[in-house]
């Protein structure tokens, strides 16, 4: 059973695998050099099949939603209520022992940007906007229009925690559960029962989105001073430095093409005047 | 049981009197001890408040955050080639080895691969700087235990290797080499051949440092059996690195994982060390230097010819997606799980950093221990502030 760490064979993988199974709609619009298109239905990967297979067979239909990118990785979503009891699953039945991370996730598309304050960006997003993609206006209440990643998603947060299986030399694997947070409470069972270790994750999870995790002992800030207000790695938390100063690096930046017409140009032999 | 008598139930009663007396003379009062935030012994701004039962501590409590950068939330506002010269700040001792993880993440979401020669030169370039980081660990523990040589044979030797570094990348600290798809630029001349020499010197330090350490009495009092760590309970905390193989978990990502790298053409064993002790951690951590200047040597030997480069496109965007690559960096396990929606910049970026796992064991580990231990005991997790903040 290959895996995760499908190893000695350092063989190059092909080049299409990351990434084919996405939907046809989020990677038309990537200039992509190197890559044949295979058809998602093209490689297999049993291995992840079969543990996805095990997944199911206990959570049952608590299993959600599902991805596997082939010879790479399994994403598993499950449902709010099954957290707890996907932690024990993933643990105590299938052997992940090991506790990679845990942390969130937010899929609200930020309301500024990329806050690089120049030129370049407003005429990128001006861009962006004219194609009708990536409004940059989304309101935080429409919260299922959001646009998620693998195994999808129906909620403006989602955690996401990796667990694996190690030390078992050429059988380990390694899996990423992911579930919704909803919205309204914006709380989850915790997993600190589970795994020891979850703790200090939770707590940056908790201070960095916002998200309670019911049951953790002691949800104090991990980094941020008591009292601070907000919670920084929201999409709507402003980098306040960039709305200050105009960023520095904004030199490397300059001579971006304004549109992915330019940028196909601009790798093209001739060049382009920006 | 044979009936006691009057006078053993007198001498009973005395002495439960006399250790009665003896408690309330000691009787101790609960204290707060606070460790750093500027503390030589914990390597940055970590601050431990451990609350004392005379000498031994009852719980402690590490206080990260005094070093936090943002780097999550920075990521969201760069491009994918600007990210590199953050992450290099992460583990700020051994700096190329952050670049890799993330730009092999890159890299898979965009379905491309460096070509052979730059493969190998980054695994080189990746020991490198696992000798770098691990040396200084060697080094310190020694100031840690009150032995000041080993550190400024460590200095000495680091010196030779960081040399070698800045020679290929122009940055003793934070070279910021890696690109997706390859590396900015070519080994130079003659490189090679001194670097072989250096992993000489390398080699010879480990030799001094096992001669100090291993026969020193107080070394030994001091570490073993002090600090120890089940392999359970080190998986259940995510301890990756030397810290879980010195708990006997053969694990190790070169091995396990090695995509993007050349480690299954090198010959080179994963030590374990079943105690699981702050010896065993240091043990573990000198057979790799050694090890690791082994495979440098290999890499020097066999580094092929050709581009260092492949075909990308000069603006790089990343193809929508999801990607976890986790690479064994010198302080363990250091994987990037990048969220990207198909835009210059990644959606969102999660480091998952060794150390953080790896400290975040300190209030279980500490519980218990006596005071003069915090300090062994932190200096033989190894790590970096950086690592842990972010």
């Amino acid at each position: 059973m290959s895996d995760q760490s499908d190893a000695p064979e350092a063989d190059p993988e092909d080049p299409a695998a990351a990434g084919s199974d996405q939907d046809a709609a989020t990677t038309a619009e990537v200039p992509e050099p190197a890559a044949e298109s295979v058809e998602p239905e093209g490689p297999r990967d049993e291995a992840r099949e079969e543990l996805l297979g095990r997944f199911v067979e206990a959570l049952g239909d608590a299993v959600v939603d599902s991805h596997i990118v082939v010879d790479k990785d399994l994403w598993i979503r499950v449902s709010v209520d099954a957290w707890q009891e996907a932690g024990q699953v993933a643990r105590n039945q299938l052997q992940a022992r090991y506790f990679g991370f845990l942390s969130a996730i937010d899929w609200m598309p930020s309301p500024f940007g990329r806050s690089m304050d120049s030129e370049v960006d407003r005429l990128l997003d001006s861009a962006a906007a004219a194609d009708g993609q990536a409004d940059t206006d989304d309101e935080v209440s429409e919260a299922s229009g959001f646009e998620h990643g693998f195994a999808g998603g129906e909620t403006r947060f989602q955690v996401f925690a990796r667990v694996a299986s190690i030390g078992n030399q050429a059988n380990n694997w390694g899996v990423t559960l992911k579930v919704d947070v909803p919205d309204d409470t914006l709380a989850l069972s915790t997993w600190t029962k589970v795994y020891a270790g979850a703790d200090w994750h939770e707590r940056e999870a908790h201070e960095m989105f916002g998200i309670d995790f019911t049951g953790h002992p002691a949800l104090r800030n991990m980094y941020l001073p008591t009292g601070f207000e907000g919670h920084p790695l929201r999409k709507d938390f402003p980098l306040l430095a960039r709305h200050v100063k105009p960023w520095p690096g904004i030199v490397d930046v300059e001579q971006m093409p304004t549109s992915d017409a330019d940028a196909a140009e601009e790798a093209g032999p001739e060049g382009v005047d920006a | 049981m044979t009936a006691i008598t009057d006078r053993q139930k007198l001498q009973y009663i005395a002495a439960k009197a006399a250790d009665a007396r003896v408690n309330i003379e000691l009787e101790t009062e609960g204290m707060i001890l606070n460790m750093g935030p500027q503390h030589p012994a914990t390597h940055g701004t970590l601050r431990i408040v451990a609350k004392l039962d005379g000498e031994q501590v009852v719980a402690a409590e590490p206080i990260a955050g005094y070093m936090h950068r943002g780097y999550e939330k920075l990521t969201e506002v760069r491009t994918y080639p600007q990210i590199t010269a953050l992450v290099n700040r992460i583990d700020w001792l051994g700096s190329f080895a952050n670049e890799v993880p993330f730009i092999l993440a890159s890299e898979q979401l965009m379905g491309i691969e460096a070509p052979p020669r730059a493969q190998w030169i980054r695994t080189l370039l990746f020991e490198m700087s696992r000798v770098a980081n691990l040396i200084l660990f060697l080094g310190d523990m020694g100031v840690q235990l009150g032995a000041v040589t080993p550190a400024f044979y460590a200095f000495r030797d680091r010196e030779f290797v960081l040399d070698q570094i800045e020679a290929v990348t122009g940055g003793r600290f934070h070279p910021n080499f890696d690109r997706i798809g390859g590396l900015k630029d070519d080994l130079p001349k003659g490189w090679l051949v001194e670097t072989k020499n250096v992993m000489n010197k390398v080699r010879s330090f480990c030799d001094e440092i096992e001669g100090l350490f291993m026969n020193a009495e107080i070394f030994a009092t001091r570490t073993r059996g002090i600090g120890v760590i089940p392999a359970d309970v080190a998986m259940q905390y995510g301890l990756s690195g030397a810290n879980a193989r010195a708990s006997g978990i053969d694990w190790d990502l070169r091995r396990d994982a090695p995509f993007g790298f050349v480690y299954p053409e090198l010959d080179w064993k994963v030590w374990t060390h079943p105690d699981g002790d702050s010896f065993a951690r240091f043990w573990v951590r000198l057979q790799e230097v050694r090890e690791s200047t082994k495979m440098i040597d290999q890499i020097c030997d066999g580094v092929p010819g050709g581009p260092i480069m492949a075909k990308v496109p000069r603006i790089i965007k990343v193809p929508a997606g999801e990607a976890y690559v986790a690479t064994e960096n010198p302080l363990g396990e250091m994987g990037f799980y990048v969220v990207s929606k198909g835009e210059l910049t990644p959606f969102r970026v999660k480091i998952r950093s060794a150390s953080f796992n790896n400290v975040s064991i300190t209030p279980w580990l500490l519980r218990g221990v006596y005071v003069p231990d915090i300090i062994t005991i932190l200096a033989s997790l190894y790590f970096i502030l950086g690592d842990i903040d972010r």
